[in-house]
């Protein structure tokens, strides 16, 4: 890849472009409705209920960490498998990932009810049996691993020329670290669902529920790499230190790698319905909904990768990225609300009130905002030109 | 089974690891039948008349709101009601009464597992199983994660979703106040027809056998209560199958801590074996890139080891060359006589330096 990308100064645009119009609405209204949740509690803000105590933000929760696999996917495949020619999606994916990270915080902080007191597990006595637990530590630690892993940014931007070396020579530490934490809490997020086995409709609960939350955040994180490129070509093109045929290059090489993830998920979740013999299940309203999870958003998307890749139709491959991270979202909110409490009557069940999409909304445009407003001013796009590429 | 000391600190400091002791104390829970002569309460379906006397002590003990339906309201079990926070027990109808058949009514709240998955599940440990019986909350530990309401299977905890900042989990204590004070829960006082028994609950599990036997008519030969999920301190007996009292039917005994057990003893396994692991496939692509760019420099001095030949050879032909052509000139130039024309041949004939940037 070529370190000569021109550094142009921040050019910060119209403040009052349709997009910063936009989102400055969803966020203040979005803000508002944070302020009233700490305000009058959760009752106010969401249709929580006794029996159903994890709702919309919990699914999105699992929603934001599935998807920022796009960090352990790509510093996975650069620096442990030596796919170098991707270096240049390393930085957009590590970045997603860590604002992936930074929207499930804030979203637990908004659902919690003594956010305060989230450091207890830690100083004051620890539930070792939870895996929540395990969740809260290693998505601690692997916060902490994916804000030194973007280090090197900061200190390019600050001229703090041996700190960016010191902070460089540990990517590798870095990156086996995170993806041992990532195996580890990623399946460990299934594993909340181990122990209700009662609650969830069959076809959702498994005992191999951890895996199929690891296998499936490969497939959200590979689909994020590819739609992370498409996003930094058509918004900073002129920007972004690869061409648009390199990018096409890297986004078929993504989609045959998400037509193996997608594969194996598939396979996996078959393998499970398989060994229960839950066949039975699949003839029933719940059933054919887990159907179109399995066929239309991982079945489908694994044909289309593979189809695109031999074709080589990157635009095709990037069609498919969306479908597959839509069946990620697909997953996480089945598992945690359509699924679950299934045997509950209707009129006991759990609907989201507008307020908790609302937050959600909120939450994704801060994600985006703040992802734009950093790539604009610091070296994500292109390698710094005072230094050399850092890989 | 003893943790040693060095183990306990090693433990504490790694989180994995400590992980892995509680994987350890997890698998030991097979041996431990429980505190021996710990509490229960024994609620006999077929000896309840609805009248919900239990919910008003229960809430008069409690110092929760008296409930707005006044006692002997049947119009309040035309709706399932389920516990809440201003409600920690609450009697449901199941079944209409008929002919010689009077109506099913069960009591429902906390059922203090014998191996309460609450406890289990909560990242601060702030629920305990009491040697008494009852399951105990701290809300000065608590986080307000509702980890304990989404893994109850019985529905029995309730949250303060109405306070803000710090909301708590409320549920029946099994009056455990009154307990250590000799006394018995305020239900099972309150309870007009001997429906709830409160004792030892080794006690309570012969009596219901015992009903169960002497009656076999009245009864559905079951006791929830007695292995479900390990066993509970609240036992139930009805004439009806559980499934029909919303109460999970056909489950396993095995508790239900351990179906996330089994999976965290696997955190630290992944710990020791995917560093060394990434760390060799890291080696394996470090060395394929190295060989690789070995081979391509090999090839490289090679390919230049070849052209440096060829410019040789070429230039060596035209110095030859240069030498014949001079010598051509010089003897024509001696037959015309012309010692110009000399001259501008040898000058013509001068071999051309090689190119800069050439093959080196």
């Amino acid at each position: 890849m070529n370190g000569h990308a021109p550094v142009t100064p921040a050019d910060r645009g119209p403040l009052l472009s349709p997009f910063n119009v936009a989102a400055g609405l969803l966020l203040a209204i979005g803000g508002l409705v944070v302020l009233l949740r700490f305000y009058f509690g959760l009752a106010f803000a969401t249709n929580l209920t006794h029996a159903t105590t994890w709702g919309l933000w919990t699914g999105f929760k699992l929603v934001f960490v599935a998807l920022a696999a796009s960090g352990y996917a790509l510093t996975t495949a650069v620096y442990i498998f030596g796919m170098h020619e991707y270096h240049p999606l390393v930085r957009p994916a590590v970045l997603s990932g860590f604002m992936g990270y930074s929207l499930f915080i804030l979203i637990l902080i908004f659902d919690l009810g003594r956010a305060y007191r989230l450091p207890y597990p830690f100083i004051i006595q620890p539930g070792v049996t939870s895996a929540l637990f395990e969740i809260a530590l290693c998505v601690g630690l692997y916060y902490t691993t994916q804000f030194l892993e973007l280090t090197p940014v900061g200190f390019e931007w600050v001229k703090w020329r041996r700190w960016r070396k010191a902070a460089v020579a540990a990517t590798v530490g870095f990156t086996i670290f995170g993806l041992m934490l990532s195996m580890l809490h990623q399946a460990t997020l299934g594993a909340l669902f181990l122990t209700v086995p009662e609650k969830v409709y069959p076809l959702w609960y498994s005992p191999y529920v951890p895996l199929h939350f690891f296998m499936s955040s490969c497939v959200g994180g590979i689909a994020m790499c590819v739609m992370l490129g498409l996003a930094c070509k058509k918004i900073w093109g002129e920007r972004f230190a690869i061409s648009d045929e390199k990018l096409d290059e890297l986004t078929i090489g993504l989609g045959k790698a998400g037509a193996i993830a997608t594969l194996v998920y598939f396979l996996v979740k078959v393998v499970d319905v398989a060994l229960h013999n839950y066949w039975h299940y699949l003839a029933s309203p719940l059933g054919l909904w887990y159907l179109v999870e399995i066929l239309g958003f991982v079945l489908l998307p694994t044909l289309l990768y593979a189809y695109g890749y031999r074709e080589r139709r990157p635009g095709l491959i990037r069609f498919t990225a969306g479908m597959a991270i839509l069946g990620v979202i697909l997953n996480r909110l089945n598992i945690s609300i359509v699924a679950f409490n299934y045997k509950l009557p209707l009129a006991e069940r759990y609907f989201p009130s507008w307020m908790e999409y609302v937050v959600v909304i909120f939450l994704i445009t801060l994600g985006v905002t703040i992802y734009r407003g950093v790539v604009k001013r610091f070296a994500i796009l292109y390698d710094h030109p005072d230094y050399e590429a850092h890989h | 089974m003893t943790i040693s000391r060095r183990g306990f600190i090693t433990g504490a400091v790694v989180g994995s690891l400590g992980l892995a002791g509680a994987a350890r104390a997890g698998s030991g829970v097979h041996l431990f039948e429980g505190h021996p002569g710990r509490k229960g309460l024994l609620h006999d379906t077929t000896l309840c008349v609805g009248c919900r006397s239990c919910e008003f002590a229960c809430n008069e003990v409690n110092k929760l709101p008296v409930p707005k339906a006044p006692i002997n309201d049947k119009a309040i079990f035309s709706a399932r009601r389920g516990i809440n926070d201003k409600l920690y027990t609450v009697v449901n109808k199941y079944a209409e009464g008929g002919g010689r058949r009077p109506p099913v009514y069960r009591k429902h709240q906390c059922m203090h597992c014998n191996e309460p998955c609450c406890a289990s599940v909560c990242f601060v440990k702030a629920f305990v199983k009491t040697p008494e019986g009852p399951v105990l909350y701290d809300p000065d530990l608590c986080v307000g994660c509702r980890y304990c309401l989404f893994a109850c299977p019985y529905y029995a905890l309730a949250y303060e979703y109405n306070e803000p900042l710090a909301p708590k989990v409320v549920r029946c204590t099994m009056c455990y106040p009154r307990i250590k004070e000799g006394k018995n829960p305020a239900c099972a006082d309150a309870c007009p027809t001997g429906a709830i028994v409160y004792g030892k609950r080794g006690d309570l599990v012969r009596m219901a056998r015992d009903r169960i036997r002497k009656f076999p008519g009245r009864y559905f030969d079951h006791i929830f209560g007695e292995h479900e999920y390990g066993g509970t301190s609240w036992l139930t007996v009805s004439g009806l199958a559980p499934g029909r009292l919303d109460l999970p039917e056909n489950i396993v005994h095995e508790p239900l801590p351990n179906l996330t057990t089994g999976f965290l003893t696997l955190a630290p396994l992944v710990t020791a074996i995917i560093p060394g692991l990434l760390a060799g496939f890291y080696a394996f692509t470090k060395r394929r890139d190295h060989l690789h760019e070995e081979a391509l420099r090999r090839e490289l001095a090679r390919f230049a080891r070849e052209r440096a030949d060829e410019v040789e050879k070429a230039l060596s032909a035209a110095r030859a060359q240069a030498a014949r052509d001079l010598e051509r000139a010089v003897e024509r130039g001696r037959r015309t006589g012309r010692l110009e024309a000399v001259r501008e041949a040898a000058e013509a004939a001068k071999p051309e330096p090689p190119k800069e940037g050439g093959a080196r």
